[in-house]
């Protein structure tokens, strides 16, 4: 398989590390336990794990050292789009603002 | 015409009766076949060479012991495989078809006892009623406790393969990466076309060709292009790609698999066609090729056909009998029967009759008046049977004779020593597989086809049911031209040869049998080299095993070393018919990669014994070889583990020794494995408090801090120390085990939790040699190489303290104060490059005050006479309370683990916490791993209160200590537990004390 890093380009598979679904959120800094143990719950254990396209963390370790977004159809390896994390929780973080 | 009689090395190789086209026989080469002297030419497969001596009759069946002979002309061959060569270099299952011919080749058949041609156990066969599908499940069942003791070697010494070597491999692997625009798989007319045309568009190509010589059936068959033979235009195609820069033409490639993103396994046999590998030259190459785009020109396989004793030795596949005898100039009879379903197979007649051997035959299951049956035989003067079949084969290590039977059911017994039997070619379709899809059944040509290809793949000729050459030409140049247009290289097709016309005419013929359960006379082959028979798959279907994948496991079919290649579709005609559906309706299994077996050396190629793994040297590791030093691995990293000196008998007494000079004098120890990761940026500080437990904001420049940091799930993950060298400017060390992973971390946190942040990263743990100066001398030591502009005095360089420095006149350097043996101590850093000479420079300005280096073992012993948590206690299910550091998780900001830490569980004063542990009797060993129970209760799970994580020999303390994890571990200091371990079956009573053994008010740290 191989991933299309933004910073790097096309690489081989073995330059990369998954991490795993990139759905989930860090509950704010000021939840607790007591007043959302449901969001953190989800946040530390559950994920996803659909057939078909599925939007996950993987880490160009052997590469630039960035985290990127991947979206993979997880029946045919097929990948649909790679993008940096960084950009990607930016405009996440600008969005909720 | 030339005729056995008249050929001139008819004497030595009397079927050698024609010049192939790509044999030298100028040249003889000289080889052994079970120790008979034999021999051959350049350009000969060990098969071919065979032949030529009249040599069929090549092994043993896999379950019955059948005598076999040479089926095939290429790598689909399930009969002939032998060993070959000797001693360490010997190889089993090799197949004689595709291993090519060296002078002194030593080949062996397999699988026979005592010799080939008498089996002991041939009568196996006679044994066939228990032997039939499935019969592993039902013979060997009970009892249970017989299986390892008597079933399975008896199974295996009966159906075993060949023997592998003894010794180690004494060749190497290699494996490579390559790119390319157009990968072209195959070099018949199809392949071939696709690289002139995508080359000439001045792509980047590769063209893979399994075969040692290109061509494909462009070798095997008597035909002509442009009017001269074949072979003559893919010497003149090979010589137009040569002379194009960005094509290269890989021989003995063999393309196995096909991978996710356009990625393709590839096998290149270097020297498998030599005695041995030339100095330095690889055995075999294992190729990842990256290619944009993928011309599959893979060719076809022939289909045997099912009928009783088709294993015989001289029953062939009938396009094979033509590559022996066009390419390699071989007869493999002197009297054929030609059996066929289509007119492909009738040119074989012509092709033999051509050579001299005599057509006693032809059989055409079609019926009279289809096909070209009758011409062929008219000019070969051979009797024709149009709509009869072959009924049953006579002889038993070779054929004598044949019985037909004639379309009116009337029998003929036809003596001959040849049967070409063709029931039609199967598209070799396995690399359009690979990644799941199912092939398509099309009636026309009785064939499975591709459907979904993979991403950027075509496929053309045989592979895709285009029979006909001129057609293979133009599909294969029209495809290598849009395959470089879409890689951005345009051009006009090339220029193709004119072929001659070739009609096929196929009519599904997959079995001449009158019923498949029904056939009882002689047994029916469709897998050889599995021995599964016609009447395997009817007891099967009969069993219910109805589904395809079902009757592949239960029969075994397929599922050896050749893939089925020549089974498959006969068996799935064969399933189809007795449970009354379709073969589309029946459908095929997956084919996985790899297509041809793939060595386990190839695939590891260099990275096997020492290679292994790489191995990460600390800066003074050279030094510290030539000081005698014994190492360990830590992870990648070697480290010195001691450093005995002359006159000390055993570890202990060297590790006891290092320990008292750190504790006494002074001590030096490499720590650069440690991580080391430099933090830059206005936003460090705040950064530094999210992913550690404590405080760091108000850590002043030229100050050190101990860290912790856990999980999001709120177990401890990793501790180090980090210092602040400037306003912005931090360096974090991290554990040796978790260097990388820390790093990651931090670069998710970030990048993903808070990529607003301005803080950047950079791991410098291999820039930096870092070596820990430790004990009441250090800063004596040190005042002779730290420059004396630096003040080092406890008042200005307290416990600590950090900072640049320059050393030894000017280099530069850092210094921290740090201890991790609770003496007072430091680590200096200088550039990696500088590693060794730190250590000759220690030792050099030491020697008055006693220095000596120490290893591994004796930093182990110091950290656990201090109770300081490493790699034992950070173990990933231990929490910051269990470490006794619950308090240093701070309550005024948010980091990473701060909510799940907080969870009840993870507090529990029930848990076991971290305590010290000293042996009643000082001399009773503590062990890693032992459990800690109250004392006399029973040693059961239930009983369990903790276990001890590290234990050492404390010359310091005059007895064993340990560090361990006890429930309610802070309440019970002073009582005594039983430490169980029930791997030296010892029971040791041992006092629960404070974990830090040596200096509790930490005075000689502060000195």
């Amino acid at each position: 398989m191989r991933l299309t890093c933004p910073f790097c380009g096309s690489r081989g598979l073995e330059e990369f590390t998954y991490r795993g679904d990139a759905l989930v959120r860090r509950p704010a800094a000021d939840t607790s336990l007591q007043t959302d143990a449901q969001a953190w719950t989800d946040y530390v254990y559950l994920r996803d794990n659909p057939a078909g396209l599925h939007s996950e963390l993987w880490y160009h370790g052997v590469g630039c050292r960035s985290w990127l977004v991947v979206t993979r159809d997880t029946r045919t390896h097929r990948v649909d789009d790679v993008r940096a994390a960084s950009a990607v929780a930016a405009e996440r973080s600008g969005g909720a603002a | 015409m030339s005729g056995a009689a008249s050929h001139p090395k008819a004497g030595a190789q009397p079927m050698r009766v024609a010049n192939g086209n790509a044999v030298d026989t100028s040249r003889t080469l000289h080889f052994t076949f079970d120790g008979r002297r034999l021999s051959g030419h350049p350009g000969d497969t060990l098969a071919s060479a065979l032949l030529a001596h009249g040599i069929h009759l090549a092994g043993r069946s896999f379950k019955y012991h059948r005598p076999r002979g040479i089926l095939s002309a290429g790598p689909e061959e399930p009969n002939a495989l032998v060993e070959l060569r000797d001693g360490a270099r010997r190889e089993p299952n090799t197949r004689a078809t595709v291993a090519e011919l060296f002078d002194g080749l030593v080949a062996r058949s397999q699988n026979r006892w005592p010799s080939l041609a008498f089996d002991a156990l041939g009568m196996n066969g006679l044994l066939s009623s228990v032997l039939g599908a499935g019969f592993y499940y039902k013979t060997f069942m009970w009892p249970a406790s017989f299986w390892e003791k008597v079933y399975e070697p008896a199974i295996r010494r009966a159906a075993g393969l060949g023997r592998a070597a003894d010794e180690a491999d004494p060749d190497h692997y290699e494996k490579a990466t390559t790119f390319c625009d157009v990968l072209v798989v195959g070099s018949g007319p199809a392949g071939l076309a696709a690289a002139l045309a995508a080359g000439r568009a001045g792509a980047r190509v590769i063209l893979c060709e399994e075969d040692s010589l290109p061509g494909g059936r462009l070798r095997a068959e008597h035909m002509t292009l442009d009017g001269a033979p074949a072979a003559d235009w893919v010497a003149k195609a090979c010589q137009a790609l040569a002379a194009m820069p960005e094509v290269t033409v890989m021989t003995r490639a063999c393309v196995f698999g096909t991978y996710d993103g356009g990625t393709y396994g590839v096998l290149e046999r270097v020297a498998d066609h030599k005695p041995v590998p030339a100095e330095g030259e690889a055995r075999q190459r294992l190729w990842r090729i990256v290619a944009r785009r993928c011309v599959v020109a893979t060719g076809a396989i022939e289909r045997p056909v099912v009928f009783p004793n088709n294993d015989r030795p001289g029953v062939m596949l009938a396009g094979a009998v033509r590559t022996y005898v066009n390419r390699f100039g071989v007869a493999p009879g002197r009297r054929a029967v030609v059996y066929t379903c289509n007119d492909d197979g009738l040119r074989t007649a012509r092709d033999l009759a051509r050579v001299g051997v005599k057509v006693a035959a032809i059989v055409d299951s079609r019926p009279e008046g289809t096909g070209a049956g009758a011409q062929v035989a008219r000019d070969c003067g051979a009797p024709f049977f149009a709509g009869a079949s072959l009924a049953d084969v006579y002889g038993s290590k070779g054929v004598k004779s044949v019985l037909v039977r004639d379309h009116a059911g009337q029998a003929h017994n036809i003596a001959c020593d040849l049967v070409a039997m063709s029931g039609g070619w199967s598209p070799n379709i396995a690399l359009t597989t690979h990644q799941g899809a199912r092939p398509d059944y099309r009636e026309d040509i009785c064939a499975f086809v591709p459907s979904a290809l993979p991403p950027g793949m075509v496929v053309v000729g045989a592979a895709a049911g285009v029979f006909d050459t001129a057609e293979a030409l133009g599909q294969g140049a029209q495809a290598g031209q849009a395959a470089a247009a879409l890689c951005g290289f345009e051009t006009a097709l090339p220029d193709l040869p004119r072929a001659e016309p070739a009609s096929y005419g196929i009519q599904a013929l997959f079995h001449a049998l009158k019923g498949v359960a029904a056939a009882k006379k002689g047994k029916a082959f469709v897998d050889f080299q599995n021995d599964v028979t016609a009447r395997d798959i009817g007891l099967a279907a009969h069993e219910g095993f109805v589904s395809v994948e079902h009757l592949k496991r239960y029969t075994t079919l397929g599922m050896a070393t050749d893939q089925g290649k020549t089974s498959n579709v006969n068996a799935l005609a064969l399933l189809a018919e007795v449970s009354e559906r379709s073969i589309a309706q029946t459908g095929t299994t997956l084919i996985r990669p790899p297509t041809q077996p793939v060595a386990i050396g190839a695939l590891a190629g260099a990275h096997r014994g020492p290679h292994f793994k790489p191995e990460r040297l600390p800066p003074t590791h050279q030094w510290a070889m030539a000081q005698g030093a014994v190492f360990t691995a830590n992870g990648l990293w070697q480290r010195a583990q001691w450093y005995p000196r002359a006159g000390e008998q055993t570890w202990q007494e060297t590790v006891n020794r290092e320990v008292r000079t750190v504790r006494e004098a002074v001590g030096f120890c490499d720590v650069t494995t440690l991580g080391k990761i430099d933090i830059q940026g206005p936003d460090a500080a705040e950064f530094l408090e999210r992913v550690y437990v404590n405080a760091w904001k108000k850590l002043p420049v030229g100050r050190a801090r101990y860290g912790l940091m856990l999980r999001e799930d709120g177990f401890a993950y990793d501790d180090g120390t980090t210092a602040r060298l400037g306003e912005n400017h931090y360096v974090m060390t991290t554990t040796t085990a978790n260097a990388g992973g820390v790093m990651a971390h931090l670069e998710f946190c970030h990048q993903w939790l808070w990529p607003e942040m301005d803080v950047q990263f950079i791991s410098v743990t291999d820039e930096w040699a870092q070596i820990a100066v430790a004990g009441p001398k250090s800063r004596d030591v040190l005042r002779q190489i730290v420059d004396p502009e630096y003040d080092l005095s406890n008042e200005a360089f307290g416990y600590m303290a950090a900072r640049s420095v320059t050393v030894c006149g000017g280099q530069e350097a850092r210094l921290f104060r740090l201890s991790f043996s609770g003496e007072l101590a430091y680590e200096l850093a200088v550039p990696a490059r500088y590693g060794a000479a730190l250590a000759e420079r220690l030792m050099q300005m030491g020697a008055p005050y006693g220095i000596a280096p120490y290893g591994t073992e004796a930093l182990g012993v110091l950290r656990i006479e201090k109770g300081h948590p490493a790699g034992p206690e950070l173990n990933g299910q231990t929490t910051a309370h269990d470490l006794g550091m619950g308090r240093m998780l701070s309550t005024r900001k948010d980091f990473i683990g701060r909510v799940m830490a907080q969870r009840p569980a993870l507090t529990d004063p029930a848990r076991p916490t971290l305590v010290g542990l000293q042996p009643l009797c000082a001399t009773d060993t503590l062990a890693a791993g032992a459990h800690l129970l109250p004392q006399g209760a029973l040693a059961t799970a239930a009983a369990d209160q903790g276990w001890i994580s590290s234990a050492a020999w404390s010359p310091t303390v005059g007895s064993w200590i340990a560090l361990g994890f006890l429930a309610n571990g802070a309440t019970r200091l002073g009582e005594v537990v039983a430490v169980h371990n029930p791997l030296a079956g010892t029971v040791v009573n041992a006092r629960v004390v404070s974990p830090v053994f040596v200096d509790p008010e930490g005075e000689r740290l502060h000195g």
